[in-house]
């Protein structure tokens, strides 16, 4: 046994690692220092935007969504963070979460409709996807430090690579699931591929594309708390020094904040996903 | 009429990869599951041949796996072809490139599902228009045609519901609908009326049928349905495990079965709805014209044995008829000429019409149905014993010589004059 000697697997990745950053390193923290200073000038102008406007936006989101009753819970939870004086890093944590969220979906959906229209691709994706959701975060937490150095952009990195797979899945299978003589309607009466994605595939596969954005969104979330460690502030980093102090209370507080935004993010989702899903569409 | 419009040659569709080595094997004549055994590749059709003509409503007619979907699907290469050609509209269209495919599909041909494949974010009204949507019409134009086109299927006032609101029948309405405003010339129809119930499913053939008169479409209609491919068909081709085993008219198939499995299913077909007046009306013998007088009526209805006789006028043209006790009575009362007297008026019927609409009036009516033709003239006689008869015949093993003779023209039957009038003595 002793005689095949250990893969070099360990001394492999370092070397990448070394490599990219004695040849990339220099830009990566240009960008990185612009995309953070970017999000912190975002923070600060949504901080000078009262409070209550913000709560009455999400008020209406939520009764367009889904009703009156959203509305109401809606005003009632974010009241609460206000109160709990936790808004500032309510507002650092919701912008990150947006912001990963977007940039997951933005890659996302684009690849898993390539994916599913390619069993090719969609064989090779399969893979990276699973590595990307069970590999444990702080592994790339690391070398994500070392790329983008201490602060937001980290942080949006990491909660890509955790929450983008979610995305990128269900928009595939949402593909997929687009039945077999609905495809051939498109194709029977002429569509161009472009005309059979975007009349056809596309809408029919929304409802399927809404439930995998809502996991993105809820999966950034639970990056929150992690990222606070590689210094994304917000909410996370709340509970970070009420863990590390064993200020109970305190740390229950963010708790719940986090909580409540968890839930009003994805109860709007859901609302958003349900007005496009239509009885013909629950049978498959 | 007898235009052709799809013409189907060496048509052959092998699936799985490397169809090159089952297309040798075919070529070997070795059997499709040999092929299957030995290559792993399925044969889905073989060799199929065909034409279709203008304006006609051609089913191909088969079990399920039989091929007839991957036929279909062929015409408008929504399967690719292995092997052979179709030319449809003088354009081999097995040999068109991918955008001139696309042009082919929008202009020419226009397909009705199964199971309907309306698209569920859709309002009927956009379902409707998606054929013309595709081919970028403005949305001003696509809309008025949509709009006529689900007035003419009867969903007027439907246009902004969803397909979930609709029941089956209306969703399949449309499926038709949005065929219809492509205005294509073709429509290639998959089974399309098989998920509907059957009353339902009655009622969209009559429709198509009656559409089928004023659009003069060609159409190719899948069915496994025998009594729906006989009710609807111009034509109809028997297909069996991937191989064409008859083409025909709904006549030819079921009075000669090109074998033995195109008998086993005709066997079992309802012979009321496909035999039509004139396949069991017997020779209209003897007939007396206006000229003749009762006394001329009442010899030949004496010689012949029975108690009325048809009267028609020189150009054979139906004018009624007269019985014993009628002819007695004019005789009686002087009159000389058929002219002066009423003529009692029994049931009449187009030879074309099937005998199954026919059957009650002929079970309540004492005189004998006379069939005509468009012309009025009295080309046959139905009682009740003949129709009987021909129920009976073909619902046995099917006598093809008694069918021959119910079909043979009647013409040239006054020659035959007291062969077989004794029947119409009812």
């Amino acid at each position: 046994m002793n005689s095949i000697p250990k893969f070099p697997l360990a001394q492999i990745i370092d070397q990448i690692v070394a490599w990219l950053k004695s040849n990339f390193g220099q830009a990566l923290h240009s960008f990185s220092r612009g995309f953070s200073e970017g999000i912190e000038t975002l923070a600060e102008r949504l901080l000078m935007v009262p409070w209550w406007v913000i709560i009455l936006i999400f008020a209406f989101l939520a009764w367009r969504a889904k009703g009156w009753r959203l509305a109401i819970g809606t005003i009632i939870g974010l009241y609460f963070i206000y109160n709990l004086k936790l808004w500032a890093p309510f507002i650092d944590t919701l912008i990150l979460v947006i912001i990963s969220a977007v940039v997951s979906i933005v890659f996302g959906v684009p690849l898993g409709i390539i994916a599913g229209r390619s069993r090719g691709f969609h064989t090779i994706l399969t893979p990276i996807l699973d590595f990307m959701q069970t590999m444990p975060s702080f592994v790339y937490l690391i070398p994500a430090l070392l790329f983008f150095s201490i602060g937001k952009v980290p942080a949006v990195f990491a909660t890509v690579i955790f929450a983008m797979p979610p995305a990128i899945r269900f928009t595939d299978l949402g593909i997929r699931q687009v039945p077999v003589d609905l495809v051939e309607v498109g194709e029977a009466f002429g569509s161009t591929p472009g005309q059979l994605l975007f009349k056809v595939q596309l809408p029919v596969a929304l409802p399927t594309i809404m439930a995998g954005i809502n996991q993105t969104m809820m999966l950034s979330l639970s990056m929150v708390v992690i990222a606070a460690m590689i210094g994304a502030g917000g909410l996370g980093a709340g509970v970070l020094e009420a863990i590390s102090q064993l200020k109970i209370g305190m740390g229950f507080e963010y708790g719940v904040a986090v909580v409540i935004l968890a839930i009003i993010l994805d109860r709007l989702f859901q609302g958003i996903g349900r007005s496009f899903r239509t009885d013909d569409n629950n049978n498959i | 009429m007898s235009e052709e419009i799809i013409e189907v040659q060496g048509l052959i569709k092998v699936f799985g990869a490397n169809p090159d080595k089952a297309l040798r094997a075919l070529a070997k004549g070795k059997s499709k599951a040999e092929i299957l055994k030995e290559t792993g590749l399925t044969v889905g059709i073989n060799n199929i041949g065909f034409t279709v003509n203008k304006g006609e409503i051609f089913v191909v007619m088969g079990l399920s796996g039989s091929g007839k979907s991957t036929v279909l699907r062929c015409l408008n290469r929504l399967i690719e072809p292995t092997a052979g050609t179709i030319i449809i509209d003088g354009t081999d269209i097995t040999q068109l490139k991918e955008k001139e495919l696309r042009k082919f599909r929008q202009e020419k041909t226009a397909m009705v599902f199964q199971q309907f494949a309306l698209l569920p974010h859709r309002t009927v009204l956009q379902n409707t228009v998606f054929g013309l949507e595709i081919q970028g019409i403005s949305k001003k134009e696509r809309e008025e045609k949509a709009i006529k086109t689900l007035e003419l299927v009867g969903l007027k006032g439907w246009e902004d519901k969803y397909p979930s609101q609709l029941s089956g029948g209306m969703k399949q309405r449309v499926g038709l609908a949005r065929a219809l405003t492509n205005d294509a010339e073709i429509l290639l129809m998959d089974e399309a009326f098989s998920a509907l119930d059957p009353l339902i499913r009655e009622e969209m053939q009559d429709e198509l049928l009656s559409l089928q008169q004023k659009m003069n479409k060609t159409i190719v209609f899948i069915t496994h349905d025998l009594n729906e491919a006989l009710k609807l068909g111009d034509r109809i081709a028997f297909l069996r495990d991937g191989e064409l085993v008859q083409v025909g008219t709904p006549e030819e198939i079921t009075t000669h079965p090109a074998d033995d499995y195109v008998a086993k299913f005709v066997r079992g077909v309802d012979k009321s709805k496909i035999l039509t007046a004139g396949d069991v009306m017997k020779k209209p013998q003897p007939l007396i014209t206006l000229r003749d007088g009762p006394n001329v009526a009442l010899r030949i209805m004496k010689q012949h044995g029975i108690s009325s006789v048809f009267v028609v006028n020189r150009e054979r043209q139906l004018q009624g008829i007269i019985t014993v006790d009628a002819a007695v009575e004019a005789r009686n009362a002087g009159i000389t000429n058929l002219n002066d007297i009423e003529l009692a008026h029994g049931p009449k019927i187009k030879e074309d019409v099937p005998v199954q609409e026919a059957l009650g009036v002929i079970a309540e009516s004492k005189l004998p149905m006379a069939v005509v033709d468009e012309e009025d003239k009295l080309i046959g006689i139905i009682v009740r014993g003949s129709v009987l008869a021909a129920l009976a015949s073909i619902n046995h093993s099917f006598d093809v010589q008694d069918t021959e003779e119910a079909m043979a023209p009647p013409v040239s039957v006054a020659a035959q004059a007291g062969s077989q009038g004794g029947e119409s003595n009812e």
